[in-house]
């Protein structure tokens, strides 16, 4: 039944212009930004790597708002009701959608997060050698960055099951991971190590540990992967455990 | 075959449907008439099972819709007029439903050509009118070819030719053996369509009959259901 369903939530995915316009800028924003700061790097202790994966942070800002608008564009357009007509078991409606559009978020990202490397990689300046994918913790760190694509699009779209409407959902995922941050930054300093952005720059994209004076604990590349998923799937669960008891 | 049974449903103080029984049965279309505001898309929505009704259940082929394994297959439904994403073409739409419900494909180009969209079928729906976004729905719900067939409102938005193109499509439906059950505010189109019909005021049930025995006694099928209705009617305060 689920794989029917899935079906379902595919051709409506790829029949909407707008999923494939966004997926085009999130690619070319994370190279284009990649590229950018991997040019400017100077100093040959920094980790590259990191340096050209540093479009991810604003990339993955739009994997989210599709996630929040794959939800809410049902229930801006009425098709949540024809939707429900043809799949009356809600919670199987969700886990159709999320693993819809996380398998397509994760091949996105993951070819986002590849060429990024790739292309900072080519254009390395001042005279530094460019990072391979052999070095210690190169693969990982391009291949956790891509998926986070896809885990920050989960997080969009359980946040679209929970608030439903476009805009504030997407007031909301950004709020979540690039506002409260620096909040809590301020407040809690040592909790600022579990907030979405900072695990998406300095666990996953790192290449090593990232270590400063003032910084906070940072949690490792895999800890890092397990909280965001964490953050997926308690919104995943909210948003379905709301979609199955209210009126549509 | 449609039955509810002591449907009720609040939202906040207000009763929405209030205890409604009745049973809509196959081969003739029984109208669904109220004033508005009188709970008609409320009980729609309690039959499919998209709002949930706090007493009272209501039954399609003695089965819950939830229950259903391909509810499209049995059960057809237009609900409101734009209901489906306007950056999605009409083709799309019905083939990720026809997709949900294991329809065959090529089932999708016969209800377009029944509908009369096919030469509309690629185009983005955001761009349709009101009466191409009603014929868009009646594809929707004719697309599992199924036995009972729910429609709310379903001529609204419709030039004089869809309305007759609704009216005969409504009565050829029946005349097949369906159940149809098709709401509507307007009385004099329902005195051509339908043959039963069900009325409400307020939530509340205030005759399941026909249209020829409602019409006797009165000057019209329109007077007998102000006699009706009157007690039933919310009036508005008049803006001073």
């Amino acid at each position: 039944m689920i794989a029917r369903v899935a079906r379902m939530e595919w051709i409506k995915l790829r029949s909407l212009r707008s999923t494939w316009w966004t997926l085009a800028v999130t690619v070319a924003g994370t190279v284009g930004i990649g590229v950018a700061v991997g040019r400017n790097s100077r100093d040959a202790a920094v980790d590259l790597t990191n340096n050209a994966l540093a479009g991810v942070v604003p990339g993955v800002l739009l994997a989210g708002i599709l996630g929040v608008l794959t939800m809410t564009g049902e229930y801006s357009s009425g098709t949540i009701r024809v939707t429900l007509a043809a799949v009356p078991r809600r919670s199987v409606l969700l886990a159709a959608k999320a693993a819809v559009f996380g398998v397509v978020a994760l091949i996105v990202g993951e070819v986002a997060s590849f060429v990024a490397f790739f292309a900072a990689s080519a254009n390395v300046g001042h005279g530094l050698a460019a990072p391979t994918l052999g070095q210690p913790g190169v693969l990982r760190a391009v291949v956790l960055t891509g998926a986070a694509f896809s885990l920050i699009g989960l997080l969009g779209l359980g946040l679209g099951a929970i608030v439903r409407h476009s805009a504030a959902a997407v007031g909301v995922l950004v709020a979540g991971v690039y506002v409260v941050v620096q909040v809590i930054g301020f407040l809690a300093h040592g909790v600022a190590a579990y907030m979405p952005i900072l695990i998406l720059a300095n666990s996953l994209s790192t290449t090593r540990p990232v270590a400063c004076t003032d910084c906070p604990q940072f949690l490792s590349a895999w800890a890092g992967l397990g909280m965001l998923s964490l953050y997926a799937a308690i919104a995943l669960a909210i948003g379905g455990w709301l979609l199955a008891r209210r009126d549509a | 075959m449609i039955e509810a049974r002591n449907l009720t449903r609040r939202y906040g103080p207000t009763v929405a449907v209030n205890a409604l029984s009745f049973d809509v049965r196959p081969g003739s279309v029984t109208g669904f008439l109220g004033p508005n505001g009188s709970g008609k898309s409320t009980t729609m929505r309690l039959i499919l099972g998209l709002d949930r009704p706090d007493a009272g259940r209501a039954r399609i082929g003695g089965r819950r819709y939830r229950d259903l394994r391909f509810p499209l297959r049995e059960v057809g439904a237009l609900l409101e007029a734009r209901a489906f994403h306007p950056g999605r073409s009409a083709r799309s739409h019905l083939t990720a439903m026809a997709a949900g419900n294991a329809i065959p494909r090529g089932r999708v180009d016969e209800v377009l050509d029944m509908v009369g969209l096919t030469s509309a079928a690629g185009r983005r729906a955001g761009k349709f009118s009101l009466g191409m976004g009603q014929r868009l729905g009646v594809a929707a719900a004719l697309l599992g070819d199924p036995a009972v067939l729910l429609l709310d409102e379903p001529v609204n938005g419709l030039d004089p030719e869809g309305v007759r193109w609704i009216r005969e499509l409504l009565k050829s439906l029946a005349a097949q053996g369906r159940t149809v059950f098709v709401s509507s505010h307007l009385i004099s189109e329902m005195a051509l369509t339908a043959e039963r019909l069900v009325v409400i005021g307020r939530g509340r049930l205030l005759a399941d009959t026909t249209v020829a025995e409602m019409s006797a006694g009165a000057a019209s099928l329109e007077d007998a259901f102000f006699r009706l209705t009157s007690e039933a009617v919310e009036y508005r305060e008049v803006p001073s």
